[in-house]
């Protein structure tokens, strides 16, 4: 019988690669390839020595396919392993967003105001901008740029979801 | 890395030193600017046999049907640009179809990559999604280590076509060699061995079973010959029916009286209403593919299901399974019929007895039977008779695609595996002549017959001067129904019969045409004539084109129309209106 879970989830997966070329593009292109969602996905290098690169991709898909994505990853030849957060360990995610504020007057003081109640940083000051420093769950800076909005929100820039999970295990 | 100063070597030898490492015979080329060090290092030696093909894409399939017909490694040297791109569909099929290849492709020199340089293409960007891995060489020092790597790759776990793409500067360029047991095997380790609590779980539920069915493919073949021993002795021990995919025919002789033919699309009535009543299924090495399931949410309704697959993603992809086992065919086998022994399993003779009256009854169907005409030749009647007079020689079959392909796969039966070379995943026209020539080169003494539609065939046609030049005595066995058949049969029966496009108009003489490329030409155009026709292309030293003219509106039958489930598939001779949905229409 087919399995028609129509239920979607998202998860977060980490995908250990070696840090060779087109790992990236090899990655990416199963996701549009298959027809699967990324609705985050961020990569840097994590071992310099190893050349292992960490990615981690939110994704969302019936469970289903969600199985089908970690099998999928797991058989490109340069990944090493791959880890669903959602499901195999309780998992700490964040995201860092530069977030750019623009106005005079009030505007301005209460940019800076709620910014301070969100714990974000001033990394960059003019007399008319500010440019916001701000870490945490992906909700959590959602909220944040729907506040600046009215208060002079120019532009955003977001890092994706970093992920790990908590406790002394490694993935 | 190696630093051996005293190995170093220019790329080129580097290559033609690892295919020597790797014993590699036969590479399947078409030289070109960016490969041409390669070939003069070809030029140099005399052990590596070097087949001209005459387009890339015939490389592709002579080096499956070199893959597939010995279980080795398939070896393709293609240039830069058009090289590559011509090579692309063949590696697809490759990789649909799990054939290990190593193809490598020339490249402009690494300072004019990204200059749209002449012949310039970006071939790991292209062949990305039609590769297992794919590699372009940035330096010379990593040449040894990738081409010893790549035919690991190609080779091990569920096999597939690797390019190695390599700059012309890199091929002049001095570098150290190192054999293949000095590399380290990357980190790609594929399972062998199957989890022991799956395999005891799935011999219990095996000899649970009442109504059960083997459902194998091509997984059997590409474990190996051992797994085909192996099937063999379990299917013995147990009793039970067992059907194949196109993929695996021949890994289970189909002169066992447990044998039920293929099943699928166009698979034998028996098999198909066995898959879909059976109450316990083993599949073997076949991965639920449409052609195999039809409706999926109607498919065997009511059966627990064991899934034997070295790749994980073939695990619950498209069918719910009961008993993954993650593992090679050969492995996992081997230890399951331990268990069996151990456990001294025994099935309920009983209910298995009942289980094969219910078959015998679906067998008296005959559902591979045909309307016979003693004025045209039909096309069934064809292969029927073609198999007939060569079964007792050392025979190797090819496929191109379509109608002939599904005739061939039901009326040529195969006692070994690796016997059969034809495109199942991709479903590539074209194939089966240059596959004919890579099984030909593998096997020079063998009967080699591709049987062929005059549609497919004319899509890789030029491989015929290939033949020629080689003195490979490949016999091409055309079903000639004027049509592209499959096409015109999808269009009577789901389009209303307005045949758009699918008549094969302006056909050459085929005998005229294998006279022209130096080869024989044989025509048969009645039933009474085909005999002595076969027996004379048999006999005739040299590659031959039949060109066999059948009936022009025959159906391929029995067939699960898109959409529909194994139980309601339709028989030759009944109505032919078929009623399908919109949704079935949608589906290929």
């Amino acid at each position: 019988m087919m399995m028609n879970d129509r239920s979607i989830e998202a998860h977060t997966l980490s995908v250990l690669v070696e840090n060779a070329a087109g790992v990236l593009a090899r990655v990416i292109g199963l996701f549009s390839g298959r027809g699967y969602n990324i609705e985050s996905l961020t990569v840097a290098e994590v071992d310099g020595e190893a050349h292992m690169s960490r990615i981690t991709i939110v994704t969302s898909g019936s469970p289903m396919v969600i199985e089908q994505i970690k099998a999928q990853l797991s058989r490109i030849v340069p990944v090493s392993r791959v880890t669903d957060l959602t499901v195999e360990a309780e998992a700490i995610e964040r995201e860092m967003a530069l977030v750019k504020v623009a106005g005079t007057g009030e505007k301005r003081v209460e940019a800076l105001r709620v910014s301070e109640s969100f714990r974000a940083r001033v990394v960059d000051t003019t007399h008319e901008s500010f440019v916001f420093e701000l870490t945490g769950a992906k909700t959590k800076i959602d909220a944040f740029v729907q506040l600046m909005r009215p208060l002079g929100l120019k532009e955003v820039s977001r890092t994706g979801i970093a992920a790990i999970a908590r406790g002394p295990e490694a993935m | 890395m190696s630093d051996q100063k005293t190995d170093q070597m220019t790329g080129a030898e580097i290559v033609i030193k690892a295919l020597k490492d790797q014993g590699v015979e036969h590479i399947f080329g078409y030289p070109g600017g960016a490969v041409l060090p390669i070939y003069d290092e070809i030029f140099k030696q005399d052990w590596l046999h070097h087949i001209l093909v005459r387009h890339e894409q015939g490389a592709a399939h002579a080096a499956e049907g070199y893959a597939r017909s010995t279980g080795k490694c398939g070896v393709l040297l293609v240039t830069s640009g058009p090289g590559a791109t011509n090579a692309v569909t063949g590696l697809t099929d490759a990789l649909m179809d799990s054939i290990p290849l190593v193809c490598i492709t020339g490249q402009v020199p690494t300072h004019l990559i990204g200059s749209d340089a002449f012949q310039e293409c970006d071939t790991v960007g292209i062949t990305r999604p039609c590769t297992k891995h794919n590699y372009l060489v940035k330096s010379v020092d990593d040449l040894a280590e990738i081409m010893h790597e790549a035919f690991y790759i190609a080779t091990s776990g569920r096999p597939g076509p690797v390019v190695i793409d390599i700059p012309k500067d890199i091929q002049f360029a001095p570098g150290p060699y190192m054999s293949p047991e000095k590399i380290s095997k990357a980190s790609y380790q594929p399972p062998k061995k199957g989890d022991l609590n799956g395999i005891r779980e799935a011999a219990e539920l095996i000899a649970s079973a009442k109504k059960p069915v083997f459902y194998t493919g091509g997984g059997v073949v590409n474990a190996g010959p051992v797994a085909s021993k192996l099937l063999r002795e379990f299917v013995g021990l147990t009793g039970y029916p067992i059907t194949s995919t196109l993929m695996g025919l021949g890994a289970f002789p189909a002169s066992d009286n447990q044998w039920l033919g293929m099943l699928g699309m166009h698979g034998t009535y028996e098999a198909n209403m066995a898959m879909h009543d059976c109450d316990v299924m083993i599949n073997i090495g076949a991965r639920f593919d449409d052609r195999i399931t039809g409706r999926l949410d109607a498919f065997s309704p009511n059966s627990k299901k064991i899934h034997v697959d070295i790749d994980p993603s073939s695990i619950n992809k498209t069918v719910h399974v009961d008993v993954p086992i993650v593992g090679d065919v050969a492995h996992v086998l081997e230890d399951m019929i331990r268990i069996w022994k151990e456990t001294a399993c025994s099935p309920d003779k009983q209910a298995i007895s009942d289980w094969w009256q219910e078959i015998e009854g679906w067998r008296k169907v005959n559902s591979l039977g045909f309307e016979q005409s003693d004025t045209i030749i039909k096309p069934q009647y064809a292969v029927q008779r073609l198999y007939e007079l060569s079964k007792d020689k050392d025979v190797y079959i090819s496929t191109e695609v379509g109608q002939h392909q599904m005739w061939a796969a039901q009326h040529f039966h195969f006692e070994e595996p690796n016997r059969w070379m034809t495109s199942g995943g991709l479903g590539t026209m074209g194939y089966g002549l240059p596959a004919a020539i890579g099984t030909q080169i593998a096997h020079p003494e063998a009967l080699v017959i591709d049987i062929a539609g005059e549609a497919s065939v004319l899509m890789n046609m030029q491989e015929m001067s290939t033949a020629v030049q080689y003195n490979l005595p490949v016999k091409i066995f055309i079903l000639n129904n004027e049509y592209m058949g499959m096409v015109r049969q999808w269009q009577q029966l789901l389009h209303g019969g307005r045949y758009s496009h699918s008549y094969s108009e302006a056909l050459p003489d085929f005998v005229k045409l294998a006279e022209a490329y130096g080869a024989t030409g044989i025509r048969a155009t009645n039933p009474g004539e085909l005999d002595a026709a076969i027996t004379q292309m048999l006999d005739t030293p040299g590659p031959v084109i039949f060109d066999c003219v059948v009936s022009k509106d025959e159906n391929c039958f029995p067939m699960i129309p898109s959409g529909k489930a194994h139980n309601e598939m339709i028989l030759a001779g009944e109505p032919a209106d078929v009623e399908v949905s919109e949704e079935g229409k949608a589906l290929v």
